[in-house]
């Protein structure tokens, strides 16, 4: 690790003024993936900015038509909360089920969003739960956040406030842990909205997308057999030694059927 | 005999120092103005070294000494050995590159260390560590053990011509050849071992501190006992009198094999310690475990045999490649003869047998010891090949093995390589896995998974190794003046629970209390004379052997010195729980111990004190067998592989404490499990080690196991009068045959014949999908 200079935000107004004004700053939101790069020395912030003392930023809420979880709620709270599990139980599970126990309790939301990581499980909970990124500048729906590998809509000096989920009519979120690491290697969450459907996949692309195609198939009936047969191309895939581009394409249809199976 | 003697359930009296947090590994030591070591390692798997620039790394803040190879061919530092000796059917010798600790012109791995930095903060020593230039010249390199012997293969040292290290043989291969062409029934396997990152919880450390006074040197670091390490520091390495270098390892986070050897690193942070006469200080990280600690396993091997329409097995050969890494470590080499040659065709009686090791080059970190060392590789070969002949021949799989298991009337029983098995109900200890497992339900249990879509397999495996080294250990016994006993011990448990067992053992022989009995290991300063270490599966009967020669000579000095005390003729005296009775009058053993350190309570001309000091010899190793069966269940559209039932059945001999050995098996089982379904180190074309975390190697999860049941079947070893057989390695050698006998169970009915290990869900996977196409066509 190398030294950087560490800040303890007052609110987000604070670690937006920070973000903009020092050299090389990073947040500081959970630590899950930033602590263990800064450990093995491969990002040398000059400054870290911690957004765990801003109470604002915790929680989670029913609210009308969507379940708001606040930026810093770390993933295990979002696990128990009755609310959640009774108004989105797929985000609670698909929540319960990130990482291990200690990284569920030190996780965060934001700090999972902000990343966009291709195997975190969040991505496909936001693209496919209709979600709304709320930053302390603006609202942006979770389709035009995800922009590509390690890389969202955010700008300089944005700091993620709270997620806003849509809730379904029915959801379910299935992954394929990495036989490794125990990310996602396909993660798909399928959610439905009346006559609408969403089917968002993470884990196997470079950065979350969705399945055009299934989603129509599962517009005109939702029903397992209605996508159980549409391949998907393995060309924009990634691979790795455990499991390559092919096998990523073949288990996302395989999930994806398989989360209509449990809902249906 | 009582609550604590032989055979009882004790809970490990380490347990409680261990898991609430006052165990003082490495890392925990730290020595007074104590300054602190980082290397440099080589990125390219084979490149010349034209230059190292190390000035700007000496002139950065708190960098105290920069250390490259010349400095220490120029401080004479001696070579890194290995004392195998082979030779190639024509009489040519084995070749034995010379090892430098940092290799001055060429390196010949990734990670290889070529440089050190030593500095006041660790944080300087690794920034100091960065700013080191090596000018390299990238030379093609090869990693592959199915490729390092093809003709123009990269050279790791061109000199030789070739990168195999010996074609050493045993038998009589065209006779070999003549019989299996001539068998009813002959079959073969094709079969990859796959190299392993051993993974100690504690990463490789070393601490060491110098006094210029009286010219000795202090070194701490994890290991299995530090006689050996200390003398190959002392007279090979850094040319001091052995008396003059201490070796401490208070307590070692896991040993697997790789934790007993000499490593660069160590001599490094020793030499600089004594170069600068302050304390030096390194803690490896996770990732340098993976790139420099010794790999385990790595070979490939074709194996045929030869049976008759009974199933009787009456021919093998057995065509070894065993990747030994870049250079010659301390055993690797040896693993395939001596560790698992000595005891193929394993359980079985086979008279005729070719065997031929052909041990590479590559440009990858060696390989060595690892769990079970050549036993389980041997294993799994036989295994696989008597599935195979089951198959071959329609026949079960138990009743193959029954055809041709060697039976208590053939022992004593004398392999090829040269083992004595001396005992082993081998059938009797499949019968029991068979029955535990429901074995003959099986079809049932099918047939409901069937139901599900799953494609459900039971698999058997049996296995036998050679346990308890040879061929010395020493054990010293302190009668304290409270009445307690310090045992010092040349073995070392780094994880074993000696502690408890030792103290089981003074409880049975001597009667002393088990909470009154305390051991002192890991220390070359306090250690046996006589000392080899742990490893080996060895301690049950080498240490626990020793605490019986100490404890029959505490007693039968104690019946003199008794029968002075009760007036009486030592003959007469009789020892039973701790008390020297003579008729009606009775002394106890810790009044005897507080009476022989007063001359005048002493038989006239005996020496005081009832301390002993013991050397046993092991001349005979014993043979610790077993059964294991494992059920599980696949889904064929994903490959995902679940284990639903394991049994395993130990012949362990004698068993000291059941709960120890339990421990040893699931721990052994589990890493078993971990190298069937998971774990494989991957190194790309250019040599990059591409699986060099735990983001890309698969460590197998608490989840991986369902809960599994270990029984015993106990047969005492005649080999030792204690009757145990070592239980360290068992469970690696049973569960990848056993897991691989299900896969196949599971699978050979759609076609598919064999999976290279690690079964991970994609190639299970692939293999269904190519076995349903073939069918399909």
């Amino acid at each position: 690790m190398h030294n950087f200079n560490y800040h303890r935000a007052a609110d987000v107004a604070d670690a937006s003024g920070k973000l903009t004004s020092l050299e090389d700053p990073k947040i500081l939101a959970g630590g899950m993936t930033l602590l263990p790069t800064l450990k093995n020395r491969l990002a040398a912030p000059s400054d870290l900015i911690d957004l765990a003392a801003i109470a604002d930023l915790k929680g989670v809420s029913v609210e009308g038509d969507e379940v708001v979880v606040r930026a810093m709620t770390p993933h295990a709270v979002v696990a128990a909360s009755a609310e959640v599990q009774k108004a989105l139980p797929a985000l609670a599970q698909l929540a319960g089920n990130i990482g291990d126990p200690a990284v569920r309790h030190r996780g965060t939301i934001g700090g999972s969003v902000a990343n966009s990581d291709p195997a975190a499980d969040y991505p496909a909970g936001c693209v496919g739960l209709d979600a709304t990124i709320v930053t302390n500048k603006r609202k942006i729906a979770a389709d035009d956040f995800f922009l590509g590998l390690f890389e969202t809509a955010l700008e300089e000096g944005e700091v993620i406030t709270s997620v806003r989920f849509k809730i379904p009519t029915r959801a379910h979120y299935m992954k394929f842990r990495h036989p490794a690491s125990g990310y996602a290697v396909v993660g798909v969450m399928v959610a439905q909205y009346g006559s609408k459907a969403r089917v968002a996949v993470t884990g196997a692309g470079p950065c979350v997308f969705r399945l055009s195609e299934m989603e129509a198939a599962l517009e005109k009936s939702f029903a397992p057999s209605s996508i159980a047969n549409i391949k998907v191309s393995a060309e924009q895939l990634m691979g790795d030694i455990h499991c390559s581009a092919e096998y990523r394409a073949h288990l996302i249809t395989v999930y994806a059927r398989r989360a209509v199976e449990a809902m249906v | 005999m009582g609550e604590f003697g032989i055979g009882q359930p004790v809970r490990r009296k380490e347990d409680v120092r261990l898991l609430t947090g006052g165990g003082e590994f490495t890392d925990d030591i730290n020595l007074e103005a104590q300054v602190y070591a980082a290397f440099v390692r080589s990125p390219h798997a084979n490149a010349k070294i034209s230059a190292i620039d190390t000035l700007a790394a000496r002139s950065m803040d708190g960098v105290i000494a920069v250390y490259t190879g010349q400095d220490l061919v120029d401080a004479g530092v001696g070579l890194l050995i290995n004392d195998a000796n082979y030779t190639n059917r024509n009489g040519k010798p084995m070749h034995k590159p010379t090892r430098q600790v940092m290799p001055v012109a060429q390196t010949r791995f990734v990670g290889e260390v070529l440089a050190m930095v030593v500095a006041e903060t660790p944080a300087q020593a690794r920034d100091a560590a960065e700013a080191v230039e090596i000018d390299y010249d990238v030379l093609p390199a090869i990693a592959s053990t199915a490729h390092a012997l093809d003709e123009g293969a990269p050279l790791v040292w061109p000199e030789h011509g070739e990168n195999l290290v010996v074609h050493w043989e045993y038998g009589d291969k065209d006779d070999v050849e003549a019989k299996l062409a001539a068998a009813h029934t002959r079959v073969r396997v094709d079969l990859v071992n796959n190299r392993l990152i051993v993974s100690p919880m504690e990463p490789r450390s070393a601490s060491a501190e110098y006094d210029a006074a009286s010219g000795s040197l202090t070194v701490y670091t994890p290991s299995q006992g530090g006689r050996r390490l200390q003398m190959m520091l002392a007279r090979g390495l850094l040319k001091m009198a052995p008396e003059k270098v201490r070796i401490i390892s208070r307590d070692t986070g896991g040993g697997f094999g790789i934790r007993s050897k000499m490593y660069p690193e160590t001599v490094m942070v020793a030499f600089a310690a004594r170069a600068l006469g302050r304390p030096v200080k390194w803690r490896g990280d996770r990732s340098e475990t993976f790139v420099s600690d010794y790999h385990g396993r790595d070979q490939i091997n074709v194996a045929e045999m030869g049976l008759d329409a009974s199933g009787r097995a009456s021919v093998l050969k057995v065509e070894t490649l065993l990747n030994v890494g870049a250079y010659l470590s301390e055993n690797g080499v040896r693993l395939p003869m001596e560790g698992g040659g000595r005891i193929i065709p394993c359980m079985y009686d086979i008279p005729d047998f070719y065997f031929s090791v052909k041990p590479m080059f590559t440009n990858t970190i060696c390989t060595d010891t690892y769990r079970g060392a050549g036993r389980p590789e041997a294993n799994f070969i036989m295994e696989r090949l008597m599935d195979a002949g089951a198959k071959a021949l329609g026949m079960s799989r138990e009743d193959i093995r029954r055809r041709n298991f060697i039976t208590e009337a053939q022992m004593p029983y004398k392999t090829h390589l040269g083992f004595t098995l001396d005992s082993g109900d081998f059938d009797g200890t499949m019968q029991m896995a068979l029955d535990a497992a429901d074995w003959t339900g099986f079809e049932a249990r099918r047939a409901e998974s069937a139901s599900r879509g799953k494609l459900r397999g039971v698999g058997l495996a049996t296995f036998i190794e050679g346990a308890g080294s040879r061929p010395v250990e020493g054990m010293r016994m302190r009668f304290e003046e409270n009445g307690d006993v310090t045992l010092f011990a040349g073995t070392y448990s780094h994880g074993q629970g000696h502690e408890t067992v030792y103290a089981q053992l003074v409880n049975e022989f001597l009667g002393v209390d088990f909470d009154k009995v305390h051991l002192i290991d890991g220390d070359t300063a306090t250690s046996p004379e006589t000392s080899n270490g742990t490893f080996g599966s060895r301690s049950s009967m080498v240490g626990g052997m020793g605490v019986k020669r100490a404890s029959e000579a505490v007693i039968a000095k104690g019946r003199k010195i008794a029968a002075h005390l009760l007036q009486t003729e030592a003959e007469r005296v009789v020892f039973e729980n701790g008390v020297f009775r003579a008729q009606s009058s009775s002394v106890t053993l810790a009044e005897v111990a507080t009476a022989s350190r007063d001359a005048s309570k002493m038989p006239e001309g005996m020496a005081l004190g009832l301390d002993e000091s013991v050397v046993f010899e092991n001349d005979v190793e014993n043979f610790p067998n077993g059964a294991h069966v494992c059920e599980l269940e696949i889904d064929p559209e994903t490959g995902i592989l679940e284990i639903l039932n394991y049994v395993a059945v130990d012949d362990c001999g004698v068993i000291l404490n059941p709960f120890i050995v339990h421990g040893q098996v699931y721990g052994g089982v589990m890493q078993g499990v971990g190298q069937a379904l998971t774990e494989n180190v991957v190194y790309d074309a250019s040599g990059q080690l591409l699986s060099a975390s735990y983001m890309d190697y698969g460590m197998p999860r608490a989840a991986h196991m369902p809960m599994m049941e270990a029984l015993f079947n106990v047969v005492p070893a005649k080999t030792n009068e204690l009757g145990v057989k070592g239980a360290g390695e068992a469970g690696a050698c049973g569960a990848p045959p056993a897991i691989l006998s299900a896969v196949g169970d599971a699978l050979s009915h759609i076609g598919v014949s064999h999976i290279d290990m690690p079964l991970t869900p994609e190639k299970v996977w692939r293999a269904i999908q190519e076995a349903s196409a073939v069918k399909a066509a």
